[in-house]
């Protein structure tokens, strides 16, 4: 394992904003895996830092294979995690939205180029995501529709799910969209959680990885065959929202089979207690995503169901 | 009248509504209609001044009025309320969410039910104040897309500086882009500074606005001469002078004066060595247009662009 700065400002009051790079095995770029790029991505820094010590333990054992190089980048924005801000400490700006970047421009649009520069030349790249609204995600493994991405290797992780979605406007500046447009195999790696840490999850997510880079003949590794994924395109994904604002008493779980017409949720006046609304299944399927927070505002999709065919 | 656009019923006995003021002709009148949009950002506050001044003027002589003004004061209202940019408990940027949607989300909803309201209008200006940390002369951005339809009215405006800049994806999501697509010409309209009010600048836009009403046919009153703008079209004509180093910014002059290349501009300074970093000087000859107010620079923030002479 070697440890590297692969992104360095100076600044005036804290210590130097660095982005830190660990690589494992020489030779082609084979797989780059990219962790928290916001303050509060602590379950994707976590998986992350789960997965440089289990590659330190398969080096030792020499089971990376030769000609391969492996490397992490746990966290791409210490200065947003260390202050528990989400954006950018000075601007709030979303480093995932200035990719490629722009070495001469301003200081996130410098912080892309430099990592995207140290990372763009991988066969294979991954980033652990995080949702924006808080909830708990079934864990699975999402690409964009560019017209580059490849399905079948996206089931060589093993995970349950691979989901796949038209890019919005602003996909356009993300890494995982940038990283497929130059040519690297990109893939989004969803856990249940972001702001909490989920053991679990970080585990199936190391697994996954590992899993994948067994496929691809990186590692020498007997993962856990993991789940035949299922392919569901985000336009077959229900969201089922509020029609109310309140607390948000679910009575169901991600992961949970429910059935047309079945009670997801409660909402109850936050002064009175008073039931305000129930919450039903449109469909037969798969909680997917379920909101986590204990109130929520109208108009929020508080589950996300795969549907059952 | 004060009208509602759209209200939101919030978890904790509040509601959030968004408003605006439609001043309508005493008799008669036509169907021409002007729309004006502030607080998309809601720490952007130089349009508070306008949407005052500008009703204040017109019920001065009501007899003038013969179409429809509506005023829209705080498209943003929670933002406006706390000093944020975007949409706090979201941290979104509210002008990267249109056109919305009435199914989605409660900020998509709203956006979705702003851009309803706003679509009968003859002309819209979505009014900003650059952003806390830069100075801005006030100028009008055009999105080369909409050139031919915009121009005319922007040279009305009574403003220094007209930007025609290229086309990007990212800046499909704003209400102007959205506007302007619906067939609604709207003019973004950015001047002075976040969280302050320049009432010099104030004055000069209400000023440009009852021209524009005048050409509409809304204003029958006198109306004074309006500036002839300076128009750039080509990127190659703006320079940007982003920090070399971190530190703290001492502006040494001010925005809306002619500099040549080389000429001073100010320092960035380390208050804790007591030592000037670095002497900042122009990067070409022209007009200061913009200028960085606030003085926690990083290395790339933006300290100034230069529309070149
Ligand atoms: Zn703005």
């Amino acid at each position: 394992m070697e440890r590297n700065t692969l992104f360095e400002i100076k600044a005036l009051y804290r210590d130097n904003f660095r982005v830190t790079g660990f690589t494992f095995g020489s030779g082609d770029d084979s797989i780059c895996i990219v962790g928290s790029m916001r303050g509060n991505e602590n379950q994707q820094l976590y998986a992350c830092s789960k997965l440089v010590k289990k590659l330190s333990e398969l080096e030792q054992e020499r089971r990376i294979r030769s000609g391969k190089k492996i490397l992490i980048i746990p966290c791409a924005n210490p200065y947003s995690v260390n202050i528990r801000k989400r954006f950018w400490t000075i601007d709030n700006t979303d480093i995932n939205r200035m990719f490629p970047g722009y070495s001469l421009g301003e200081t996130t649009q410098r912080i892309s180029a430099g990592v995207f520069e140290a990372i763009k030349n991988y066969k294979y790249g991954i980033q652990f995501a995080s949702f924006y609204m808080p909830g708990i995600f079934l864990p699975h493994v999402r690409m964009m529709k560019t017209g580059y991405e490849n399905i079948d290797l996206a089931k060589e992780f093993g995970l349950p799910y691979v989901v796949l979605h038209n890019p919005r406007p602003f996909d356009t500046t993300t890494l995982n969209y940038n990283w497929q447009v130059w040519g690297t195999n990109a893939f989004s790696i969803y856990t249940t959680t972001t702001a909490a840490i989920s053991e679990s999850s970080a585990d199936q997510a190391v697994e996954a990885i590992l899993n994948f880079m067994s496929k691809q003949d990186i590692i020498d590794y007997r993962a856990d065959e993991g789940y035949i994924s299922k392919v569901v395109d985000g336009h077959d994904i229900i969201s089922v929202r509020t029609k109310k604002s309140g607390f948000f008493m679910p009575e169901t779980a991600a992961g949970k089979k429910v059935k047309k017409g079945s009670l997801l949720a409660k909402l109850t006046d936050t002064y009175t207690g008073e039931l305000k609304d129930e919450i039903y299944s449109p469909v037969n399927g798969t909680i997917f995503f379920m909101h986590d927070a204990p109130m929520v505002y109208s108009n929020t999709a508080v589950f996300k169901i795969i549907q059952a065919e | 009248m004060i009208d509602t656009v759209v209200q939101v019923e919030l978890p904790v006995d509040e509601t959030l509504a968004i408003k605006k003021h439609r001043i309508t002709p005493q008799s008669g009148g036509n169907r021409k209609r002007l729309s004006i949009v502030t607080g998309i950002h809601g720490d952007e506050l130089e349009g508070q001044y306008v949407c005052y001044e500008l009703s204040r003027r017109i019920n001065e002589h009501p007899e003038y009025l013969k179409g429809t003004v509506d005023i829209y004061p705080a498209a943003n209202p929670f933002g406006i309320d706390s000093i944020t940019r975007g949409i706090p408990a979201f941290d979104l940027d509210m002008n990267r969410i249109f056109p919305g949607s009435t199914n989605g989300d409660m900020n998509e909803y709203i956006a979705a039910e702003i851009i309803k309201d706003l679509t009968q209008s003859d002309l819209c200006l979505d009014i900003h104040a650059s952003n806390i940390y830069l100075t801005e002369m006030p100028q009008i951005r055009i999105n080369e897309l909409h050139r031919d339809r915009l121009l005319p009215y922007a040279k009305l405006a009574n403003i220094d500086f007209i930007w025609v800049h290229g086309a990007s994806t990212v800046l499909e999501s704003t209400l102007a882009y959205s506007l302007n697509t619906r067939d609604v010409p709207t003019l973004v309209v950015e001047m002075g500074v976040g969280m302050r009010i320049t009432k010099e600048y104030g004055n000069q836009l209400v000023t440009g606005i009852f021209r524009l009403m005048q050409e509409l046919s809304i204003w029958e009153g006198p109306v004074d001469e309006v500036k002839q703008p300076i128009i750039s079209e080509k990127p190659e004509e703006v320079a940007f002078l982003n920090a070399p180093v971190s530190g703290i910014f001492i502006k040494d002059t001010c925005h809306g004066i002619y500099v040549k290349k080389g000429d001073h501009i100010g320092s960035i300074v380390d208050p804790l060595a007591g030592i000037c970093l670095q002497n900042i000087t122009a990067p070409a000859t022209g007009l200061l247009f913009t200028i960085r107010e606030y003085p926690v620079v990083d290395e790339g923030s933006l300290l100034a662009r230069i529309l070149i002479k």
